[in-house]
């Protein structure tokens, strides 16, 4: 977490510098939004998608002859803790045996492009902006060290497919359409299982395989009303919770006693 | 209609819980138990995690048995003393089976441990009253006279001290094998996400020797009370009841089971456990195949810490 947040903390310090040293390097300009900041929850959901629309702003300083643009747009849910397991045959039965922790890795990643990665950049800089789900940085806890490892570690690519099976990760390389030379569209599809909490967006724009800008959006998946209710309730009064639930079976025994009664 | 579930995090569809809830509710009306056995699988087959499932099926039975329990009341079937000596033991038992359910889960060994006992006790109680059963429609068959309640007969069982008369049942009987089947109940009941019954009812008229007028009203007391507990500790310890799902169940669960009741009826005893027995060996079965079979995905998911 700390080391991600200092990586990034040199990546735009690196970055303004770059920017005061080569202003016409730095010249376009990310303008995005996003259809809906604030995705309820609701009885009948069933997941939804959202829209990002942007536009790439040149000015001029812009390099005349720069028109071919490429786009990395990774989106990343709530963080949270998740283990993996896997199962062996011991005893004739299939039982869970060895296991790897995920330490605050996102519940939900997307990850969408206009065209393939490996068009799009180096493999070194796709592993250095984190581009793709084989290079966004999942810590697991190794022993008493703290890394990521090999994108085709075991415990990572099971992670990795499991969330994809659900939906929850995903990594789309034509996702992204651009409708003008600058402007751009991608839809964000949500299963209906989305962990609720804050999602980041990172939009990158790239040139020429090298990193031109970026930029950052966010919403928020909220649960309202009475599945907001319910939860907070349940985890916060879980006594309470417990009492209105054994009410509520008492009552609707006693009802059905009463509705169903013969004498 | 899509409904989401707020604890289970996922949305199901309405009408497919609800009849869920319907058809173990006439197969719990028809045999005089929680259903459990059969309920917890079933949400589990449809994609609520078990601890969940285990959690909330808790609070379904309530129901369920509560409006039994009222009506065998009415009838004067219920043995107030004997209910009170199994809930001494019941209570204890599941306290027990809260902490080893909260414990397992921080192992990871959870899922392992509910598909475990599900294989062992079903297979084995399917087994015994399959075999009963067909024993007893032999019998019938061949015009013998039965009687299944050995009159003179004293076990071990009867040896023991602490000797209590329960009036309403007519029994003589220590009240220490009565707190251990308590203990038992109440601890499967709490790890397997059961009410018991289909384990209690045998026990109390092969081991207890306890008539079969005060039985099932009796039984349905204790899987009242320890199911009213495990809900409660299952709120407050795991925050895993999912009341909105908890409440399709009821709704379907106590309407299934007065058709179940009336159809029960018409069926005879023998035949009633016979039908019993293979279902509860069938669904310990699946259980077993499933724990021998190469898993499709030898990986699974879960958030939290590893403990």
């Amino acid at each position: 977490m700390t080391a991600r947040a200092s990586l990034v903390a040199i990546a735009v310090a690196t970055m303004l510098g770059a920017a005061f040293a080569i202003p016409a390097a730095r010249a376009e300009r990310l303008i995005v939004s996003v259809s809906n900041h604030r995705v309820t929850v609701t009885p009948n959901y069933s997941g939804e998608e959202l829209v990002l629309f942007g536009s790439v702003e040149k000015d001029a300083s812009t390099p005349a002859g720069r028109t071919a643009y490429d786009l990395v747009v990774t989106v990343s849910g709530p963080l949270a803790d998740m283990v993996t397991r896997r199962k062996e045959r011991k005893f004739g039965i299939w039982i869970n045996t060895d296991y790897r922790q995920f330490l605050q890795v996102p519940t939900y990643l997307a990850v969408f492009s206009n065209r393939p990665l490996e068009a799009v950049a180096s493999p070194e800089v796709q592993r250095r902006q984190q581009l793709g789900l084989n290079n966004v940085l999942l810590t697991q806890r190794v022993g008493p060290d703290y890394a990521d490892v090999v994108p085709n570690d075991a415990f990572r690519s099971a992670f990795v497919r499991l969330r994809s099976e659900h939906g929850l990760y995903r990594e789309a390389t034509s996702a992204v359409t651009f409708l003008t030379p600058t402007l751009f569209r991608t839809g964000i599809p949500l299963p209906a299982e989305v962990p609720i909490g804050t999602y980041n967006i990172e939009i990158k724009l790239f040139s020429g395989g090298a990193l031109v800008t970026h930029t950052e959006t966010a919403f928020d998946i909220v649960k309202v009303g009475f599945e907001q209710f319910v939860a907070t309730n349940a985890r916060q009064n879980g006594f309470v919770y417990g009492l209105f639930t054994v009410f509520m079976a008492l009552m609707s025994g006693w009802m059905a006693s009463i509705v169903f009664r013969k004498d | 209609m899509q409904i989401f579930l707020p604890i289970a995090d996922i949305p199901v569809n309405i009408f497919l819980i609800l009849a869920m809830g319907a058809a173990v509710g006439f197969v719990s009306g028809m045999f005089g138990i929680g259903g459990g056995f059969l309920m917890t699988p079933l949400l589990i087959f449809i994609g609520i995690t078990p601890a969940v499932a285990v959690a909330s099926v808790a609070s379904h039975i309530a129901a369920s048995s509560f409006s039994g329990a009222i009506s065998y009341w009415r009838r004067r079937a219920i043995d107030p003393l004997l209910a009170a000596v199994l809930l001494t033991g019941g209570i204890i038992g599941t306290a027990l089976g809260v902490w080893t359910f909260t414990e397992l889960r921080a192992l990871g060994q959870l899922d392992l441990m509910i598909a475990l006992s599900y294989v062992a006790l079903l297979t084995t109680v399917g087994g015994l009253m399959f075999w009963e059963g067909l024993r007893a429609m032999l019998r019938v068959r061949r015009g013998v006279a039965v009687s299944p309640r050995r009159s003179g007969s004293h076990g071990w069982i009867h040896g023991l001290p602490l000797k209590v008369r329960f009036k309403r049942s007519k029994i003589y009987l220590s009240v220490i094998p009565v707190v251990a089947v308590g203990v038992l109940i109440g601890f499967v009941g709490a790890v397997m996400g059961i009410g018991g019954g289909f384990i209690l009812i045998p026990i109390m008229i092969y081991l207890l020797r306890v008539p079969t007028s005060t039985v099932i009203g009796t039984s349905m007391v204790l899987t009242l009370v320890t199911m009213l507990f495990a809900t409660m500790l299952h709120a407050v310890t795991n925050h895993l009841v999912d009341a909105v799902l908890a409440l399709i169940l009821m709704v379907g669960g106590v309407t299934g089971a007065q058709f179940g009741a009336r159809a029960g009826q018409k069926i005879r005893g023998e035949h009633l456990r016979l039908l019993l027995g293979l279902l509860i060996l069938a669904v310990g079965i699946r259980f077993a195949v499933e724990l021998a079979i190469r898993p499709d995905d030898l990986f699974t998911i879960r958030e939290g810490d590893a403990g």
